[in-house]
């Protein structure tokens, strides 16, 4: 690397310099705050320096602020994909473009997504202005080669704005992934038991790590199961309690991952979760939030016998913390359509709309600062032209962390170029992507 | 009973039908046999069914508010305002509910990439070399996978399952009612043409080129086409040529060249699995040369940017309203496809390709329609549901009898419990051929298949 010149220091202060330093009003909506302020008709929420500086009823717009007339609509919280790959894959099939997954034994909960990430990826901005705001960007446990086996944690994950590429990751290795049910038995070597079997040896090892990490560099201690980053990732989890995601979907699956939890006193969160209904009570009492795909109703695997599109609904009536996911972050953007549908099949609204926003900033340990319009937070904020949840509703404007997104991306422009393609000139002479 | 395609085929390689040399339609191994597989179809009983103040969407782009529709012996007998209940029909308050044609899935592969998705039901893709167009994707087709049910909650009558997309040419298609059954004839759309599947880019060329084999690019995916079709005028003349005489050898029966040259003589109907515009070209320039006719591709994420040579050439799109980017070749697809080819003219299906998507697709058909109207590409909700009904029983050649609520066509028939251009509106009751095959308010007319019996109850309400 290039030592800094002062120019170039300069020019990256400059740069630094948020743009957001205007101060902005949206007036006149309908805000679902998803705070404790609740639903504000006729609201105002006030935009500077990056965060929300005041949200009411009717408020006047301070004195020069830029006042966007937001009047019959409806501005929401931004979106979280609570489960996804944005910023880590480009084209889903070319190996080269996605870097959530690998297949080296020797690593598993030391892998770190966030240093793979990309925050000018091309996925950002075409689900960004349709109003995905915050992404959990997670490794992922690949099947192991022919004649391996590994472990079932895939790594670590962390929290990204889509704002932007300045300080793009909001919450470094927020959160520990691992595999159970089948996909983890396949990574472990073939069965269920023996994924769990390599999980308790590895959280043990990681223990005695901790307890003894001045006898393991003298070599004087039992030789470990898993490699010396592994273990430390893994004690540093059980030290700082931050969410272990693991991805099951049977009840007796989930119920294992339980028991898990509560010997090793982990944070869990249930992420796929298909037959999360089946053990509502047990992740009730145990505080374990899920995150699921609620228009999974197919017995897609064996494990999955038990799916059905009431599965937020039940789960959110017996007091599961519920957020939302496609699991396909190309299509992150219609997560809201899947909320949609679960309110046709019995989850209230304002809960379908929590489990795109407050809900899994809560479970990430996000809320501070985002997940909720309330004064002093991140202004992630959406403005929309009807009801969130409805197909036919469209994003109108979108804010990330005080930053007007330009409602512009890959797809806008070719929308934009091929808008008339009986033009004089081949689209390709409209370089920006404009109409003719 | 409507001939099989396979008979009329017989009739095209033999020129004269109406004297054919004795022989072939006595002997079984040769073409010209009886209609093969024939469909066992029998409609659901039914009673006659009057609709009343509803909103209909006839799928032939009008709208009619406050209207009516007589179902009767499993045809549609009229629709209007104000229809007078006969004495033996049944009827249903259309108050706020909206009636439209059943929907039409173009490219489902239900059946043979079943549910659960385990090495045992993976039965679309045969993939043992690149041209298997001897393969009928009925063949596999298990009646008793899960999602013909969820679907047909979606408001799903009729669907063309499709071989998958790894060979160059897939194998036959077949068109069903989405009725339960204990085998697939009785499922199978009585007359309705096969289709052959056939596949561009990246699937064909990343198989076989994995493979160090034929045809790893796509300069051999075209000459595949090309090479195959060429076989298939040759077969065609050799029977000709045994047929008047010429010759008086059998020529050997080769099921692959008979379902090509039952393309060339239009009786099976080539759905095109592209995604590139550019590869859609070639395609149609392949279909000159040898003189048959695309019915529709399939995926088409860049349709929109060749609206006017697929209007030119008519041949319809099949296409997701949003899917884009798992694929180099799916990179360019947008939300506009669907509404940038309507404003080209040309004809536009929304089909899902996915068990998932199948069960809403008046949803994908709502964002692509809402998607249209954002940049000012005015439709409405008649000329959208054309996407799901009369648009792809084109595609499937069966508009003349399913897919507009018009008198004397099917009474395949969904009522919504509102706008199905809605997230929230869910189809209520699912008429097919005038017989009710599920209602949302009675559990006796939501069909189970085999395979949900014993397992997990899900269907317990909330608890």
């Amino acid at each position: 690397m290039r030592p800094l010149t002062p120019w170039t220091l300069l020019a990256a202060l400059i740069l630094a310099v948020p743009v957001q330093a205007e101060t902005v009003a949206l007036t006149g909506a309908r805000i679902h705050t998803m705070g404790p302020t609740g639903v504000i008709d006729n609201g105002t929420v006030v935009i500077g320096d990056g965060r929300i500086t005041a949200i009411g009823a009717g408020l006047a717009p301070p004195p020069g602020a830029r006042v966007i007339d937001a009047s019959g609509g409806v501005i929401t919280p931004g979106l979280y994909d609570a489960h996804g790959y944005l910023g880590v894959t480009e084209v889903s099939l070319e190996a080269s473009t996605v870097d959530r997954q690998h297949v080296d034994p020797r690593y598993s909960a030391a892998f770190e997504v966030a240093d793979a990430i990309n925050p000018r990826s091309v996925l950002i901005p075409i689900n960004r202005i349709e109003g995905v705001t915050r992404a959990l960007v997670t490794p992922a446990v690949a099947p192991p080669l022919p004649g391996q086996a590994r472990s079932p944690v895939a790594g670590l994950g962390s929290v990204i704005h889509l704002g932007g590429s300045e300080d793009f990751i909001v919450g470094r290795n927020a959160a520990l992934y691992a595999d159970l049910g089948e996909s983890g038995a396949t990574a472990a070597g073939g069965s269920r038991s023996l994924a769990l079997l390599r999980l308790r040896e590895a959280l043990e090892d990681a223990r005695d790590l901790a307890a003894n990490r001045k006898a393991w560099n003298e070599g004087a201690r039992r030789p470990y199961s898993a490699s010396r980053p592994d273990l430390e990732a893994l004690a540093e989890t059980l030290r700082s309690g931050r969410p272990v995601v693991v991805t099951v979907h049977r009840a007796s699956d989930i119920a294992a991952a339980l028991r898990l939890a509560e010997d090793f006193g982990l944070n869990l969160v249930i992420s796929g979760g298909s037959e999360a209904w089946l053990v509502a009570g047990p992740l009730a009492a145990a505080g374990v939030p899920v995150i699921i795909d609620p228009i999974e109703n197919l017995p897609r695997r064996f494990e999955a016998l038990g799916a059905t599109l009431e599965n937020a609904a039940r789960l959110h009536a017996a007091g599961v913390t519920v957020a939302f996911a496609t699991f396909r972050s190309h299509n992150a953007r219609n997560m809201r359509q899947a909320a949609g549908n679960a309110v046709a099949h019995g989850l209230p609204w304002d809960a379908a709309l929590a489990a795109l926003t407050v809900n899994p900033a809560r479970i990430f340990g996000q809320a501070a600062s985002s997940g909720s319009l309330e004064a002093r937070k991140d202004a992630d904020l959406v403005l929309w032209d009807g009801d969130p949840l409805e197909v036919t509703t469209t994003a109108t404007r979108v804010f990330i962390r005080g930053r007007d997104i330009p409602m512009v991306s890959r797809h806008t422009l070719l929308r934009d170029r091929y808008r008339d393609i009986s033009a004089p000139l081949p689209p390709q002479y409209r370089p920006r992507g404009e109409a003719p | 009973m409507p001939r099989s395609a396979t008979v009329v085929l017989c009739c095209g390689i033999l020129a004269a039908c109406a004297a054919p040399r004795p022989g072939p339609a006595t002997d079984p191994a040769a073409p010209g046999s009886p209609e093969h597989f024939p469909s066992t179809y029998e409609p659901l009983p039914s009673t006659p069914v009057l609709i009343t103040n509803a909103t209909i969407l006839t799928g032939d782009g009008k709208r009619l508010d406050a209207a009516s529709i007589l179902l009767r012996d499993g045809r549609i007998e009229a629709v209007g305002p104000n229809l007078r209940a006969p004495a033996d029909a049944h009827v249903v308050d259309g108050s706020g509910k909206w009636v439209t044609p059943g929907i039409i899935d173009n490219h489902s592969h239900l059946g043979v990439y079943a549910t659960p998705a385990v090495a045992a039901h993976s039965d679309g893709n045969e993939m043992s070399g690149p041209n298997t167009a001897e393969v009928w994707a009925e063949h596999a087709v298990w009646p008793q996978d899960p999602g013909f049910d969820a679907a047909r909650a979606g408001g799903v009558t009729t669907m063309q399952v499709l071989p998958g997309s790894a060979n160059l040419f897939g194998g036959r298609t077949v068109t069903l009612k989405n009725v339960p059954a204990r085998t697939t004839q009785a499922m199978k759309f009585p007359g309705a043409p096969q289709g052959l599947k056939m596949a561009c880019g990246e699937n064909p060329k990343r198989l076989y080129g994995s493979r160090q084999a034929f045809p790893m690019t796509r300069m051999g995916d075209v000459a595949g086409y090309r090479m195959a079709f060429s076989k298939a005028f040759d077969y065609r003349e050799k029977w000709r040529a045994w047929a008047d005489g010429t010759v008086t050898a059998r020529p050997d029966r080769d099921l692959q060249l008979e379902t090509l040259v039952a393309v060339l003589e239009g009786e099976i109907l080539v759905h095109h699995h592209c995604y590139r515009a550019d590869e859609m070209a070639q395609v149609l320039d392949v279909a000159r040369e040898f003189g048959y006719r695309v019915s529709s591709f399939h995926h088409a994420t860049e349709a929109y940017k060749i609206g006017d040579l697929l209007a030119a050439s008519d041949v319809c799109a099949s296409i997701w309203a949003d899917w884009w980017g798992f694929k180099l070749e799916a990179w360019d697809g947008i939300r506009e496809n669907a509404a940038l080819l309507h404003a080209a003219g040309a004809c536009v299906v929304v089909h899902s390709d996915s068990d998932t998507g199948i069960q809403r697709l008046n949803q994908e058909a709502a964002k692509a329609m809402a998607s249209g109207r954002n940049m000012g590409i005015d439709i409405d909700e008649g000329e959208a549901i054309r996407w799901l009904t009369a648009n792809p029983a084109r595609t499937l050649g069966i508009a003349d009898r399913t897919g507009t609520l018009v008198p004397g066509m099917m009474a395949d028939v969904v009522v919504w419990d509102g706008n199905p251009f809605s997230v929230y509106t869910r189809a209520e009751k699912v008429y097919i051929d005038g017989a009710l095959a599920y209602d949302r308010s009675d559990a006796a007319r939501q069909p189970k298949s085999d395979f949900m019996l014993g397992i997990i109850e899900t269907t317990g309400g909330l608890q």
